[in-house]
């Protein structure tokens, strides 16, 4: 059995990673080419560095899933601590519904009702652009949402009501006493909730496809690649996000690793 | 304490990744203008091109956009995330963005000013559009050369792998041969696609009988079964890496595959083939006119066309770089071929909707 | 107080999702009806019945994708389980890593393993094997779906199972339960949740997928995803592809409905995340 779970699982993260490994590997070769490698060379490295609007898009990437997961992170615990509070079932049970429809609904169509959407309002106030930075931005904060949510409504149900309610009987004031007992029970579920936005915000594509204007993001630069070829570039940026996120992965883990053990000596 | 190596590591290797290049910088200047580029500092310019359509200063060249900003103070949104003229066109028409210089295909121009779309582009202004060469003013679209101007021309031919094929091809029927069943690669967009059965049927490609776009879906759903896929990008690398033995596709990108490949080759079939012009445009919807004349101009200046023309890779409407003695394509026979080995040419037309809308619907039941 | 502490908590969210969730759909629902020009008309309506082929297909290959998925998927979450707990959690984002990669580079690098002169078929090819083609097969493209939404099965069940009781299992054990009537009668039930959330975050995706298939499919299979992209896209024709996006919408949720209805009756219900 131990053996078959190991075999299982070499055998899957081989399957997960080996399209990206040749991302590696093609982000080091000196032909301008991702399937014919030709020679050792870190010239797209160069390029990527010296190209402004390639690290324009990564940071505007950047700056977009950074903001939509907050924005929607924040947005999303009010909500799901207001459902959570809300006694009328038949209320909780139509939010929920909606909530769930951005999820439900694949990001294409997502993605073009939202167009329509803001095409139809900016003709209706009369603006001549209707598509900008601004209209991507909720875009992603509504497709982000719904994770939020169901991220942290979960962890509500899981707190214990009578440890609030001691609190304010003991003088705590209601909002002393959300801060001080239910918020540290739910923290993991907003930071999982956050993690996700950010993710789904980071590589989309499609829904960002329909609704910006002007506002190149990486996926959306990738994409346009599309029409001639896609450079190696994108590979040497790919790779090099890549290996800073298994960095800060381990990192993180190593540190947690450690206070875990501090804990664990104190107690 | 191995905890603690790795995490040394990890670090390093985040600030040497992140810190190496950077001392590498562009070129962004340009030596010898002839155009006045002051005046309009501190103004912003809506740019609409298709990805790696410009020498945007990667692998020594001149970055464009970036000179431009700098030797004119104009801010450039350079937008280049659409994907064809029929998305640049949707996005347009539904006027959700203003942009002040698109640069479509014939075909769509046409449309466009059919349609109202366009403003005139005042020439007088433009000193360096003395450099177009006089066979690609006045076309079929713009008759009196009033809203375009001439920026890459590109013609359709079949790049083939020479240790695939066998012998020298000539004709279009090489994509309808079952010696290369399921090495074949064709187009995969309607108006490219149907032009390949077209021209091998000998049929006018802006026809508009129904009856021979029949028949020329006829042709495309016979070659179906031969064919390994309905490729656009990906032909890059298909036929870099010996994927796939014969594939038709744009002049110019051959050289960026044989580039990568050394055995490849290339050939114009002797039925004829499309020819295109994609122009420089200012939509009506432009919010900086006279921004949008000055970057046409700097797109026109000798160095900056040459830059790009050896970017792209395309054929130039410029004599300036056609004469130029440091391009390196001048006597490429594939990009200018010499009167004995001109193909016969023709232009996509922009057909009326009821034939769009008609060849549309045939060539969904062609590639379902 | 209560009462208006609930009315500002809600009212962000609700008047949010109003607009931007709510409005569009009937944005949607409006095109569906209309024609070009804006007037009432039934014609996308109608066109729609030259698709149920494509919307079969989709259906289709979204189903063995997920089955496929699933299969992959229970067996790595089970054994993710059951490896030390310090190391879990860092396992668990080395799942979803993959996925922070663009879609776009992770299927041209599929291209390049699957292609006729691949590296798959190089190999083949070096041990004197006949090559195999790949790419332009259903099978390419259920591969890529598979591929792409994997994580988003495994982290639902494992995070099932990893909460799941030990001793419960013991328990059974000592009980004289076998292996297998261990699984079938405990370790099942108990993950059902986990897996019929990854059903559903695997399947909704895979339904209206059109990168995925134009890519590993050769530009030959053609998906409802692609056949709305190229309504909007390609042809500009808002009003088929809101049409096709709303009969979409309803196969996705009569599905998903058919699906909980099922899980209901097994005993562990609803969708959880």
């Amino acid at each position: 059995m131990k053996t078959f779970n190991r075999i299982v699982m070499v055998v899957v993260y081989a399957f997960l990673y080996s399209p990206l490994l040749l991302m590696v590997f093609f982000s080091f070769n000196s032909a301008k080419s991702t399937s014919v490698f030709e020679g050792f060379s870190l010239k797209w490295y160069g390029e990527l560095f010296s190209s402004s609007d390639t690290l324009e898009a990564l940071r505007n990437t950047l700056i977009l899933a950074v903001a939509s997961a907050l924005i929607s992170t924040i947005l999303g615990t009010l909500a799901a601590i207001g459902i959570f509070r809300v006694r009328s079932k038949f209320f909780k049970q139509t939010v929920l519904a909606v909530t769930n429809i951005p999820m439900m609904n694949p990001d294409i169509v997502t993605g073009v009702s939202l167009m329509l959407l803001f095409v139809f309002v900016g003709r209706l106030i009369g603006l001549t652009e209707y598509l900008n930075f601004w209209t991507l931005l909720i875009a992603h904060i509504t497709f982000n949402l719904p994770y939020v949510i169901l991220n942290v409504l979960p962890k509500l149900n899981q707190t214990d009501r009578s440890l609030f309610e001691a609190a304010q009987d003991l003088g705590a004031t209601p909002s002393k006493a959300f801060f001080t007992v239910v918020m540290p029970q739910i923290v993991p579920g907003i930071i999982s909730g956050a993690i996700m936005a950010f993710t789904l915000s980071l590589d989309d594509f499609v829904i960002s496809y329909y609704t910006s204007s002007g506002f190149q993001t990486l996926p959306l630069k990738i994409y346009s690649m599309t029409k001639k070829i896609v450079k190696p570039d994108m590979y040497a940026l790919s790779t090099i996000i890549f290996v800073t996120v298994l960095a800060l992965l381990l990192i993180s883990n190593i540190f947690q690793m450690r206070t875990e053990k501090k804990q664990a000596g104190v107690s | 304490m191995k905890k603690i190596v790795c995490m040394v590591i990890a670090v390093a290797l985040i600030f040497t990744l992140a810190a190496f290049p950077v001392s590498c910088s562009r070129l962004d200047t340009v030596e010898n203008l002839e155009g006045d580029y002051t005046g309009l500092e501190g103004t912003t310019l809506y740019v609409m091109n298709w990805g790696e359509y410009i020498s945007d200063g990667s692998e020594g060249s001149l970055d464009v956009v970036k000179a431009f900003e700098k030797v004119s103070g104009i801010r450039v949104i350079y937008d280049d995330s659409t994907p064809s003229n029929e998305a640049m066109y949707a996005k347009l028409k539904s006027g959700a963005v203003a942009v002040d210089v698109v640069i479509p295909s014939d075909y769509m121009i046409q449309r466009m000013i059919n349609e109202d779309m366009l403003q005139t582009v005042d020439t007088s202004k433009i000193p360096n559009y003395k450099y177009i060469l006089d066979d690609y003013k006045n076309l079929y679209f713009d008759p009196q050369n009033q809203y375009s101007v001439p920026y890459t021309i590109g013609m359709v031919g079949i790049i083939y792998n020479t240790t695939l094929v066998e012998g020298t091809p000539d004709s279009w029927d090489i994509l309808w041969n079952e010696a290369y069943r399921n090495n074949i690669l064709s187009f995969n967009n309607p108006r490219d696609g149907f032009a390949t059965a077209q021209f091998l049927l000998g049929q006018d490609i802006n026809n508009t009988d129904k009856a021979l776009w029949d028949a020329a879906a006829d042709k495309l759903k016979e070659q179906t079964p031969i064919l390994q896929g309905r490729v656009m990008d990906e032909v890059f690398n298909k036929m870099e890496g010996g994927n796939a033995a014969v594939a038709p596709y744009y002049a110019g990108d051959f050289f960026l595959m044989k580039d990568v490949n050394e055995d490849l080759d290339f050939f114009y079939p002797k039925e004829g083939t499309n020819i295109f012009v994609d122009s420089m445009c200012i939509p009506k919807s432009a919010s900086n006119y006279e921004g949008a004349l000055m970057f046409i101009n700097f797109m026109l200046e000798v160095e900056v066309a040459l830059a790009n023309a050896e970017y792209i890779s395309y054929a130039s409407p410029h004599t300036g770089v056609r004469n130029h003695e440091d391009y390196s394509l001048k006597d490429s026979q594939i990009l200018y071929p010499d009167e004995a080995h001109k193909p016969r040419t023709q232009y996509y037309h922009d057909l009326d909707p009821e034939i769009r809308a008609y060849y549309e619907k045939l060539w969904e039941e062609i590639i379902r | 107080m209560k009462k208006s502490t609930n009315v500002f908590l809600n009212a962000p969210y609700v008047v949010w999702a109003g607009i931007f969730v709510v409005v569009p759909l009937f944005i949607v629902l409006v095109y569906a009806f209309t024609d070009a020009n804006g007037n009432f008309s039934f014609d996308s309506i109608i066109a729609l019945k030259d698709y149920w082929n494509n919307f079969l297909l989709s259906l289709l290959y979204s189903l063995v994708a997920t089955v496929v998925t699933l299969i992959i998927a229970y067996p790595f979450a089970y054994a993710l389980s059951k490896t030390p707990a310090k190391t879990q959690k860092i396992q668990m984002m080395l799942v979803m890593l993959p996925m922070w990669m663009n879609l776009l580079i992770r299927t041209y690098s599929w291209m390049n393993i699957l292609d006729q002169n691949g590296i798959i078929n190089q190999i083949l090819l070096s041990m004197k094997l006949k090559p195999v083609t790949f790419l332009g097969t259903p099978g390419a493209v259920i591969f890529g779906m598979v591929y792409n939404y994997l994580p988003y099965m495994i982290l639902p069940i494992y995070t099932v199972m990893a909460k799941m009781d030990n001793s419960l299992v013991e328990a059974a054990r000592d009980l004289g339960c076998n292996g297998f009537n261990v699984w079938r009668k405990l370790i099942l039930p108990l993950s059902m949740p986990g897996v019929i959330s990854g059903i559903t975050m695997v399947f909704v995706p895979s339904v209206s997928t059109f990168y995925i298939s134009q890519k590993l499919g050769n530009g030959k299979i053609m998906l409802i995803g692609d056949t709305i992209e190229r309504q909007m896209q390609a042809l500009n024709n808002y009003n088929l592809g809101a049409a096709l996006s709303l009969v979409l919408m309803i196969l996705i949720l009569v599905s998903m409905f058919i699906m909980n209805r099922f899980a209901d009756s097994t005993g562990e219900g609803g969708v959880v995340v």
